[in-house]
């Protein structure tokens, strides 16, 4: 997974989502907000002034319950809505991801914009209801498929890359819109104005036929992903692969374009054109961090996207003014950031815990072996060795050098003698001669076969001593016909105590 | 009988029988490509190309950095648009003939950061035979992993891919092909960037599968070691320079005809035709 993409996008998702939330167009959708979930005493404080009014009144700890167990009816159509979208964008966002067209969805939904306004001119000069949300749905799905046709033509018939071609489409679409939009308002004062909310979305005031419609989508693209598993990730992993068995690849794709067009149209209404892309990437983007299959990242994608929905939705109801759309998209955001830190198969905990772990167990072979070589010129056992006539030995800090005495010695592989001098244990003592024997082989090795100098030999031995598997010492062993195969051979190169150093 | 992906040519996995009309006849020989010309944006890469490929053979394909041979690999699977001529797998064109067909592409063409494990990718291979909607069944599974076995790689089945080194990762797309069972394989440069025991182990099964009467095509960069692995070659520099059992075309002419120097004229010629198409 290619982290930086994801960060970047996260970086977008957090600058659209503060955007939005700045913009005064969101005041409309808190004021239906705080009266469709009958928070009826904190509207009055909050309908006063706009922007002017910074104060947040906090719910009590019965609107949290009331909110959270769904007891309005309103609640939990918007709940139920957003969640189904959540679910239904991770699945096809999972798949948009793999297919590294992830920002095609961003240039679909800016695409619808020009649908909806143009429809609405279309019906309303014809004489019809304009506002009719499924004839608007579909011109915003005709006009988001024409992006995308647009990018694919003009990455076709120009050297254009995709990426420029994107930004073209979606800010040109995006701007006709707005334009459309303008010519809207000037011809029919007053009933142009629900035309703005599919730009930021009117979660709060969702009826419950936009829920239901969210979720038959949601269920469609469920088994449409489930029907075709097998095909959509072939397609997504090895393309050239893909078709050189046969599969339609250009079928498969328009396919999974179809199924990314249905849930971005859907979720229009919900979360607004702006944000609906949070939907498809973020919750699988956060799911890749917990897991190695495509299965699980789906099902794990389904939960932070469902999650998200459910938490986003139920707070902007509890607090007036906070628009739903945004705070979806920002508690998406959080479980993505906790997911990167946190997350099982790639977080950054995981892997940072590998790697100090890993230095931790160099450290402790480092010492071992430095202490082995000193009792060996030594002749010395039972003396042991001073921390100083150590630090003398390597390279190594003496901070590092008494914390790596202090673990080794929690493991009893080395103890504290007399005169504060350090000796190996039993235990230490077999440990640490396998690894000085490892290290000779591989300098015997380096020297006889790779004709490195003994003098260079020790510093290359020490990268590869801590990787060396058994299987590879055997090979070792068998190459160097070392028969006394216990036995620990002399070092190569002259060892060198602390006296002989500057 | 399962509806499979191929609706037409012999059952997959079985060897066209052969026509009585003798060894020369196309539809005996796994590979036969007439006159095909390729091009890139107007500008040609491959120019009219004749070539017969025998049964049963382990061909090399050598030539220098963008001599085409990819790209001749991708024409015959119809992966690139041909300008024109035609290819025919035992005798029909490639669009019937899929089953027959195993391709191993070049490892760097995919995302190995990929959310699947080692045996997911091999299984790939056998999803042309278990065709569309349909789960993957436990045979195919069974199939997959032993074509992992094959390559020496059964103990990393449940690996994820971006955990295997190179080589590794060379062997569980060699699988991927094994796991399609065909007849005649092409593999885009199985031996870049892998460890020397994967090599031996990678030439081991190429040798398996001539041994079996399978008919093997590779790209191959490593001169020091054609004579060893092949018995076959195609030298290619934008044209077929010579073709035949390496014994009589390996020579220090068709080498240099090979490798010395670009042919100056062609690529003028093709740069040409690149430019008239931008303008």
């Amino acid at each position: 997974m290619n982290v930086k993409r994801m960060v970047l996008s996260l970086a977008c998702m957090l600058l659209l989502s503060s955007a939005t939330w700045a913009l005064p167009l969101t005041v409309a959708s808190s004021e239906v907000n705080s009266e469709k979930t009958s928070v009826g005493s904190q509207a009055s404080g909050a309908s006063g002034g706009g922007l002017v009014d910074a104060s947040v009144s906090w719910p009590s700890r019965d609107q949290v319950v009331r909110v959270l167990t769904l007891h309005d009816y309103n609640t939990r159509i918007v709940v139920l809505g957003v969640t189904g979208l959540g679910a239904a964008g991770a699945v096809i966002g999972s798949f948009m991801l793999l297919r590294k067209r992830a920002l095609m969805g961003d240039a679909l939904s800016h695409a619808t914009l020009p649908g909806i306004a143009g429809t609405f001119i279309l019906l309303t000069s014809l004489g019809y209801n304009g506002k009719n949300l499924y004839a608007l749905l579909i011109g915003a799905a005709l006009s988001g498929i024409a992006g995308v046709l647009c990018i694919l033509l003009i990455r076709r018939v120009s050297r254009i890359k995709e990426d420029a071609a994107l930004g073209i489409v979606l800010s040109v679409f995006f701007g006709f819109g707005i334009c459309l939009l303008s010519v809207v308002q000037k011809m029919e004062a007053g009933s142009s104005a629900g035309l703005s909310s599919f730009i930021y979305g009117k979660t709060a005031s969702m009826v419950a036929q936009d829920a239901w419609l969210i979720c038959i989508s949601a269920g469609l693209i469920v088994i449409a992903c489930g029907a075709l598993f097998k095909e959509l990730s072939l397609l997504c992993f090895d393309q050239g692969y893909a078709a050189s068995l046969g599969w339609p690849v250009l079928l498969l794709d328009v396919v999974l374009m179809s199924l990314v067009t249905l849930v971005t149209v859907v979720g229009l209404q919900a979360v607004g054109l702006i944000l609906v892309i949070a939907m498809l990437i973020i919750p699988p983007a956060a799911a890749r961090f917990w897991t190695h299959h495509l299965r699980w990242m789906m099902f794990v994608g389904v939960l932070v996207g469902a999650l998200s929905g459910w938490l986003g939705a139920s707070l902007s109801a509890l607090v007036p003014r906070l628009p739903a759309g945004a705070i979806i998209v920002l508690v998406a955001a959080s479980i993505f950031l906790l997911s990167m830190v946190f997350g099982k198969a790639n977080g950054m905990l995981v892997r940072g815990m590998r790697r100090w772990r890993l230095s931790v167990s160099i450290r402790r072979q480092h010492l071992l072996r430095a202490m082995y070589e000193w009792h060996e010129l030594d002749g010395e056992h039972e003396a042991g060795v001073h921390v100083r006539e150590l630090l003398k030995l390597r390279s190594w800090t003496r901070s590092l050098l008494s914390q790596s005495l202090k673990r080794a010695q929690k493991e009893s592989l080395v103890y504290c003698g007399s005169h504060r001098r350090w000796n190996l244990t039993e235990q230490g003592q077999i440990q640490a001669s396998r690894i000085c024997r490892n290290h000779r082989l591989w300098e015997m090795y380096l020297i006889q076969y790779a004709d490195i100098a003994p003098s260079h030999v020790d510093r290359d031995a020490d990268q590869i001593e801590h990787v060396l598997g058994e299987p590879m010492v055997r090979k070792l062993e068998k190459l160097l016909a070392q028969k006394l195969a216990e036995q620990i051979p002399p070092s190569p190169h002259v060892l060198v105590t602390g006296e002989d150093q500057p | 009988m399962p509806r499979t992906l191929y609706k037409h040519g012999p059952i997959p996995g079985q060897p066209p029988q052969p026509v009585a009309t003798g060894e020369e006849h196309p539809a005996n020989m796994p590979l036969s490509i007439h006159d095909m010309t390729v091009a890139y944006h107007r500008k040609p890469v491959l120019w009219d190309v004749d070539l017969d490929v025998p049964q049963g053979k382990l061909v090399g394909i050598i030539g220098p950095n963008g001599a085409g041979k990819s790209t001749l690999i991708k024409a015959i699977l119809d992966l690139v648009p041909k300008a024109s001529g035609r290819v025919l797998i035992y005798g029909k064109p490639y669009k019937s003939q899929r089953q027959l067909v195993g391709y191993v592409p070049q490892r760097e063409s995919v995302d190995w950061d990929f959310p699947v494990n080692a045996l997911d990718v091999v299984t790939m291979g056998r999803y042309g035979k278990i065709g569309w909607f349909k789960p993957i069944g436990k045979a195919h599974k069974e199939a997959a992993m032993e074509a992992l076995q094959r390559v020496g790689m059964a103990s990393y089945a449940h690996r994820q891919i971006s955990q295997l080194s190179g080589g590794q990762q060379q062997r569980v797309f060699l699988a991927r092909a094994l796991a399609q069972d065909a007849q005649i394989y092409f593999m885009d440069e199985p031996f870049a960037g892998v460890d020397a025991a994967t090599e031996k182990a990678i030439v081991n099964i190429l040798h398996d599968l001539r041994n079996n009467g399978r008919t093997v095509l590779v790209v191959h960069h490593d001169l020091q070691t054609v004579s060893q692995y092949f018995d076959h070659l195609v030298m290619l520099n934008m044209r077929i320079v010579a073709s035949g059992p390496t014994s009589e075309v390996f020579t220090e002419q068709n080498l240099q005809h090979t490798y010395g120097g670009r042919l100056t004229l062609l690529d003028e010629a093709a740069n040409a035709m690149a430019a008239q198409g931008k303008s």
